[in-house]
């Protein structure tokens, strides 16, 4: 007993080295949040009218001083600012856990369909039921990303090898393809529900208004909630399903849970703000390398990093084309597609 | 005793494979004689006879010459031309799922043709280059991404994948910043649709179409030698790297061209490969029935677009309505299997 004792202290001690190897907690998340307060400050002061950092403070705080129409511009910059912080922290997360649930590196809302999923519900819940409101059109959404996203993975696992990442990117753009698909022949008679939906379609935060964020919080907030309570049993379920369930890990239900609360954040997400691609898949590879694997790390993490990333993202595409703008939807893609590409090629095929 | 029964197995799948074929064959053309009858007005079977042949008919000699032919001949070659495509990108690639519109490279010709379309205000043979370009530049670069210490199908797939999406969110900040009224034909353009063929499109589409035949013709048979494995078709005496490049540049210059002239139509060149091999069973090429079966899949389906319904769907809508239930079918029959994965 002893022997093998102290050869799992040695195993362990040996996987030590790469734990402290990680920069620590607080420095990370420091780091971080100072560079989403950064991400904000740029948010609500630069666009098509920019103010200097004295204006955007004394707009913020009230002082009458600063010009009128500056005011009036950073003001209406705030709401697209938050608006951007919640759907980046919840996308990350989400693509985290869905990363981990699966044990696939490319699960991301996005590429498992989850987004087109969604949006083909919302155009169903208009077209044949006539919903308007937003949170009808948000409890359409998470239904449909929850069924899509089952869905695709259900179709991913079947057969030898389970969801491979390979079948299970292959049967995200296949389902994806045709989610589209259908999603267009409900449109193409429907003039006017079309041009709604377009700028839906595209994944953009310029829409913001605090009506829009007073519905989307609360439910992000569960799902955020959710996920952190599962952060455990993540790590556990990344050494496998009978090692999880050997340490006492509930392995369905932590799965379920997990699954459950990623899905409500991307179907939220994805009704406030349009389906906005690679935020999940990006963010979560650029943390585990620093954080390490471990969830409870990982997903404060990548929540604040995703918030940071899709705000820079909203200011990129505000600049680089004044004074017209870019979805953020679009930035992000642009900047997710080529790092998707990097890990598809860094790693080895049988990890594929 | 064994080589006669190989050889006689041989002869009878050649045969199947002819009747396959013929069969397809009668279809098109009675699928295309209906198109060129059915329209606002109805027109004979004799009536079309003479126009086809040159005779002046009062009426139905500028509505069949100028309208429903060009637009019957912009599908059989775009469909087969998708076909072609389709079949050779999933032979190559070993993967009945590795079709050109779900591995992005139709996304690379839509995005260029859009972006031809609204934000450069081109005409019809400049997009057709652009989408030519587009495609061939979106293919390549996959291909050389894909290539690194060894070609793979499966990182090639992969690398599609996330290219397709980067694409599809260009298309849709172009169309976003397109105007209302060009909205519709953009979304319609984007599901593909021959509502936009005429002469000037069937031109350049049908010398595409006959430069890849003739490719085809000569460099066909190493397709199926590819099939084999790189190993095995290098041990055979094939130039795999190259035979590759070549293979892709036609399948892709044909991609590109019909999509030039018809849109992407959703899932053609995905469905005609694998309901071809269906058709004909193992072992035998599959290019020319996948081109019957594309070009039959795209008028029986335009067909029924323009007249089943109450609105004229264009025709990708109903091929997407096709190909989605027939795609998840497909995955979850080939992930049981499990060989092709």
């Amino acid at each position: 007993v002893t022997a093998a004792h102290t050869s799992v202290t040695a195993t362990s001690t040996d996987a030590m080295p790469d734990c402290r190897r990680t920069v620590p907690m607080t420095a990370l998340v420091g780091g971080t949040a100072g560079m989403l307060l950064c991400a904000c400050v740029l948010s609500v002061a630069v666009g098509a009218r920019t103010a200097a950092i004295s204006d955007v403070i004394g707009a913020l705080v009230g002082d009458d001083t600063t010009d009128p129409i500056t005011r009036a511009a950073v003001i209406a910059r705030v709401p697209r600012t938050v608006l951007g912080v919640l759907v980046g922290a919840s996308l990350a997360v989400a693509g985290t856990v869905m990363q981990a649930i699966t044990r696939n590196p490319l699960a991301e809302p996005g590429i498992l369909g989850v987004s087109s999923g969604a949006a083909l519900a919302v155009v169903i819940g208009i077209v044949f039921v006539g919903i308007s409101g937003p949170t009808t059109i948000a409890l359409f959404a998470v239904v449909g990303a929850g069924v899509s996203a089952a869905a695709v993975y259900a179709i991913g696992s079947v057969g030898r090898g389970g969801a491979s990442p390979l079948k299970l990117a292959l049967s995200g753009a296949a389902m994806s393809a045709a989610f589209m698909s259908l999603t267009s022949a409900l449109l193409l008679p429907r003039v006017d529900v079309m041009a709604g939906f377009r700028f839906w379609q595209i994944g953009g935060v310029g829409g913001a208004t605090w009506e829009r964020i007073r519905i989307g919080a609360p439910p992000l907030a569960v799902g955020v909630l959710l996920c952190l309570g599962c952060a455990r049993s993540l790590n556990l379920l990344a050494l496998g399903d009978d090692v999880a369930a050997g340490l006492g890990a509930r392995v369905g239900r932590a799965r379920l849970v997990a699954a459950g609360g990623a899905v409500l954040l991307c179907g939220v997400a994805t009704s406030i703000a349009g389906p906005i691609a690679f935020v999940g898949l990006v963010v979560p590879h650029l943390y585990r390398s620093v954080t390490g694997a471990d969830h409870r790390r990982l997903i404060p993490a990548a929540a604040l990093g995703g918030a940071a990333l899709l705000v820079v993202a909203d200011v990129v595409g505000r600049v680089i084309t004044r004074p017209q703008e870019i979805e953020v939807g679009i930035v992000t893609s642009v900047i997710g597609a080529p790092i998707l590409i990097m890990v598809v090629r860094r790693r080895k095929l049988h990890e594929l | 005793v064994t080589a006669a029964f190989i050889a006689t197995g041989r002869q009878r799948r050649r045969q199947h494979r002819r009747h396959v074929s013929i069969t397809l064959g009668i279809l098109l053309a009675a699928a295309l004689m209906v198109t060129l009858m059915v329209g606002n007005t109805f027109y004979g079977p004799a009536d079309i006879a003479r126009v086809l042949l040159g005779h002046d008919v009062p009426g139905a000699a500028y509505t069949v010459r100028e309208l429903r032919l060009p637009r019957v001949l912009v599908g059989v070659l775009a469909g087969g031309a998708f076909g072609v495509a389709g079949v050779t990108f999933q032979t190559m690639l070993r993967n009945p799922l590795a079709s050109p519109d779900v591995i992005g490279v139709s996304s690379g010709a839509s995005a260029a043709a859009v972006i031809g379309i609204v934000t450069l205000g081109l005409g019809q043979t400049a997009v057709s280059l652009l989408a030519v370009g587009g495609a061939l530049a979106t293919a390549f670069g996959m291909h050389a991404l894909a290539s690194r210490g060894g070609f793979s199908g499966a990182r090639l797939v992969l690398i599609g994948v996330g290219v397709g999406a980067m694409l599809q969110s260009v298309i849709s900040s172009v169309l976003s910043r397109s105007a209302e009224w060009d909205l519709q034909g953009a979304m319609q353009w984007l599901t593909g649709s021959l509502n936009a063929a005429t002469w000037k499109s069937v031109a350049p589409l049908a010398v595409a179409c006959a430069l890849g035949a003739a490719a085809l013709a000569t460099h066909g048979r190493h397709l199926s030698v590819l099939r084999l494995g790189d190993d095995s078709a290098a041990a055979l005496g094939v130039d795999v790297p190259r035979t590759r490049r070549l293979l892709l540049a036609v399948a892709v210059v044909l991609l590109a061209f019909a999509t030039a002239a018809a849109g992407p139509i959703s899932f053609v060149a995905f469905m005609a490969g694998p309901i071809s091999a269906r058709l004909v069973g193992p072992g035998a090429s599959l290019t020319l029935p996948a081109a019957l079966v594309g070009a039959l899949l795209t008028v029986t389906a335009d067909l029924v677009g323009q007249h089943l319904f109450a609105h004229r769907y264009p025709v990708g809508v109903v091929t997407g309505a096709i190909g989605a239930p027939y795609l998840v079918i497909l995955l979850i029959t080939l992930h049981r299997s499990g060989d092709s994965m």
